[in-house]
């Protein structure tokens, strides 16, 4: 390939070494600082995602103490909006999509026999750009006027005209995350459809991987949209523009469309990988093949797309006109189709199968179930009248915390679990990991299944005081908070516990599972698949029995 | 047959991306400060100070890691397989970008479809007409709801005139850098060397141009970034797409440069292709903005 430079004409000067020249890891802090080895920037994605779980739980917990009891006792309201803006701005942004990140990290280029990611410093720059967007963002806390307190939907003029001066660092925050996903997602698009092992054709890659593609295809699409309306956000806080003024002209009903332009998809972004692991680990523990592979690939595919058309679906009662309430009505009651294609393969695979019920499956039946109640609490708020009601109240704080904490979250602890041998090269206390899950259960729907009643009743969210009547419903959802919220700092512990010692996981530690990550051995040695596996021959038997109903 | 694969090249180790974050960080943090002080018209400011250090930091960034890429490829590291990473890494950054520009067109046809007809009193949500009762609406507007906190421009550029030119002047340059790429590509140095000037020169007189041009809006016309959402998006769009090019011309330049030293050849020359990428985007955009911001 490289035969056309002449000799002689390479001027001298530093190249980087090739990895081929050593064997092991960096030795010190510096390893971290500039590695760009796949695995090393998964795991610190993982970290640095379970740091700001813990930091944005944190305030979580302080949002639950204050709505213990009626009245305001804790904190005064202006903090309390603070905590609720930051809490959703780091849970979506620094603890939902940087895990996903690491995954994807840590385990594409394992499961298409890929040396390492496609473009490694970047994946490199990705990372660190994180910290540094997040300690710019939680930076503004302790800035004057405190930070960002507008709702993490931060909607103008709330946060225009009324917002605190530290919005502008929130506003390059949101740059430099987003240039971190943006690059992100280049990474994973490049690596999937160039570095997959000869023989691996798209339709024999593992679902992780193909929602994965999928997810940062609307990553690349909708992050510059984020940065196209903070960017506006920014010149008519700072030079006079009339975006979201209507005495220019502007329309603050226009911030809604093109924040939610990016945040629909969003959402999507946040779930799909969860639905690669857990059409993984289900079939693993089912020991069956996933039911549907190729109805599973398109279900996706068609949720990515629909996902574009159906933002105004948020905007029920700010005032659009008719025809866009029936449209994006009916488009989002259309995202129930595929996903319930999504949902009964995930039945039909565990249907008949030999099932145990490891920490991963548990995880992900749990997942399967709870995230169904979401989906239908999200059926519910799609019928544009009936939304008119549960607007803003905590019907719909109960319906995205079930898609996004038994969803994303159980989604992510099932694959921490399903891969810690694999990364550890440790089985982790399967006993602790069960405890893990039940407390995580049971302190999660009791947590947030009184929403959905005091919602139903009219609770407004995002306000630090209620009405009398909401008392025990509330009390009782703190009591769950406060149990989830400390069951994951004994999560910490398993997985300190299983990083240091354990019984020694095989190469695979699952006997239902299929893949290309457990042919090398545990923990997975610092580089793989230097020399592509050759797949010609494996996985026909990856079809299930789904597919023969398909064309 | 699948034929084996070469080696992938993974650099161990590299400092680069590090440098690029603090850079990063500390200019949006010096910009940040900057612009709360601006507003506030605070007197005194570290905030320039701190946005030129932090644009050090990333001048410094972008030689070294690029130099180090071009170091790498004229090594020979590089194989087919590197090649196209690049190749869908760069397409799929244009992909960003287009999305980017896509959010600025939706919001210039918002406006002019809904928003500002309803706040005349027409289409569904005309209710809005209330709030400013004697809000006529047209387009371009040269009458804002509330003229004195956004007073009105008093005209518009004409389409007919320098933005013609500036569309003749992109749409040839669009020409140029492909004759450029196809005397690469026959290996024809001294055309290629010749059709890459002219296509920097077309890009320079454009912006030249584009100044002009904003000069005239903002002390002649009234045209302002403050004078309502005509001015909010005729300078967002025009000043993004503008920053592109300029971006462009640079990148282009460099490929100049690296053509002079005698770098690329007739079958391996990504950076060359990349650079002429993302110049024919930038020429798309403007289409788009001559058609929508000036003509219609």
């Amino acid at each position: 390939m490289s035969a056309v430079i002449e000799p002689g004409r390479v001027e001298p000067g530093h190249v980087e070494q090739a990895h081929g020249d050593h064997h092991g890891p960096a030795k010190g802090l510096m390893r971290w600082v500039l590695t760009t080895n796949h695995k090393d920037i998964g795991s610190m994605y993982l970290w640095f995602s379970f740091c700001a779980f813990l930091l944005g739980g944190s305030m979580a917990m302080v949002i639950r103490a204050e709505l213990f009891q009626p009245g305001l006792q804790i904190v005064q309201p202006e903090f309390f909006n603070q905590m609720t803006t930051m809490h959703g701005l780091i849970m979506v942004f620094g603890a939902v999509m940087p895990a996903f990140v690491g995954l994807a990290n840590w385990m594409i280029p394992l499961m298409i026999g890929a040396p390492d990611m496609a473009l490694p410093r970047m994946n490199n720059f990705s990372f660190w750009l994180l910290p540094a967007a997040f300690g710019l963002l939680v930076s503004t806390l302790f800035m004057e006027g405190g930070g960002p307190n507008f709702g993490w939907t931060f909607y103008a003029p709330l946060s225009t005209t009324y917002a605190p001066e530290s919005v502008t660092f929130f506003i390059f925050a949101i740059h430099l995350m987003g240039i971190s996903s943006i690059m992100g997602a280049i990474n994973v698009i490049a690596t999937i459809l160039n570095l997959r092992a000869p023989g691996m054709t798209l339709m024999k890659m593992p679902l992780f991987v193909w929602t994965w593609l999928i997810t940062a295809f609307l990553l690349i699409a909708v992050m510059p949209v984020l940065a196209g309306v903070v960017t506006m956000m920014l010149m008519d806080i700072h030079f006079g523009t009339s975006f979201f003024s209507a005495a220019g002209g502007g329309d603050p009903v226009l911030f809604q469309h093109v924040f939610w332009f990016f945040g629909h998809p969003e959402v999507y972004i946040m779930i799909l990988p969860a639905f690669g692991a857990v059409s993984s680990i289900i079939p693993a523990f089912s020991r069956k093949p996933l039911f549907g592979y190729t109805s599973m690939v398109y279900a996706t595919a068609a949720i990515a797309f629909l996902s574009f058309i159906v933002w105004a679906h948020h905007m029920f009662v700010v005032g659009i006109p008719l025809v866009g309430e029936l449209f994006f009505m009916y488009a989002t009651m259309l995202i129930a189709v595929p996903t319930g294609v999504k949902v009964f393969n995930w039945v039909s695979t565990m249907w008949q199968g030999s099932l145990s019920f490891e920490t991963p499956m548990l995880f992900a039946v749990a997942f399967v179930i709870l995230f169904t109640i979401g989906g239908f609490s999200g059926l519910m708020l799609a019928i544009a009248p009936a939304d008119f009601q549960y607007h803003d109240t905590y019907f719909v704080v109960a319906h995205f915390h079930y898609v996004l904490v038994p969803g994303a979250i159980f989604g992510i602890f099932a694959s921490a679990y399903y891969w810690l041998p694999k990364w550890t090269g440790h089985m982790y206390d399967e006993t602790l990991g069960k405890l893990h899950f039940w407390l995580s259960f049971v302190g999660m729907n009791m947590a947030f299944f009184p929403m959905h009643f005091v919602g139903l009743a009219g609770m407004p969210r995002r306000i630090p005081d209620y009405n009398l009547q909401f008392a025990d419903f509330n009390m009782i959802s703190s009591i769950g908070a406060f149990t989830f919220g400390a069951t994951q700092i004994f999560f910490l512990f398993i997985v300190i516990k299983c990083i240091r010692g354990g019984k020694p996981a095989p190469a695979k530690p699952w006997d239902g599972a299929e893949g290309l990550e457990w042919t090398i051995p545990s923990p997975a040695p610092y580089h793989t698949f230097q020399v592509p596996p050759d797949m010609n021959p494996v996985h026909e038997h990856r079809k299930g029995p789904g597919d023969e109903v398909l064309p | 047959m699948t034929p084996p694969h070469e080696e992938y090249y993974v650099p161990a180790q590299s400092k680069w991306p590090i440098i690029a974050t603090l850079g990063l960080l500390i200019t949006v943090f010096g910009l940040g400060t900057w612009f709360n002080d601006l507003s506030a018209a605070r007197e005194k400011s570290h905030g320039p100070l701190i946005f030129f250090v932090g644009a050090l930091f990333i001048a410094y960034m972008l030689f070294g890691w690029f130099g180090n890429v071009v170091r790498e490829s004229r090594a020979g590291l590089y194989s087919a397989q590197m090649d196209r990473s690049f190749r869908w890494g760069m397409g799929w950054f244009i992909f960003s970008e287009v999305m980017f520009f896509a959010a600025f067109f939706g919001v210039l046809f918002y406006v002019r479809y809904w928003a500002g007809p309803w706040l005349a009193g027409d289409g569904a949500k005309g209710v809005a007409h209330m709030l400013w009762p004697n809000f006529e609406y047209s387009w371009p507007l040269l009458n804002n709801p509330d003229p004195k906190l956004f007073p009105a421009p008093k005209g518009v550029i004409d389409p007919w005139k320098l933005p013609l030119i500036n569309t003749l002047l992109l749409v040839s340059s669009s020409f140029t850098v492909t004759f450029a790429h196809h005397a690469l590509k026959k290996g024809q140095r001294k055309p290629l060397k010749l059709w890459l000037a002219a296509t920097i020169l077309l890009g320079a007189t454009f912006i030249a141009l584009q100044v002009t041009e904003y000069i005239e809006a903002y002390h002649e016309l009234g045209l302002t970034l403050g004078s309502g959402i005509y001015g909010a998006t005729f300078f967002m769009l025009t000043g993004f797409h503008g920053a592109h090019v300029t971006m462009g011309a640079l990148i282009l330049t460099v490929m100049l440069v690296r053509i002079l030293r005698g770098h690329f050849s007739a079958d391996q020359h990504f950076g060359f292709e990349a650079a002429s990428w993302y110049w024919h985007f930038v020429d798309v955009v403007w289409i788009g903005l001559f058609v929508f911001v000036y003509v219609l």
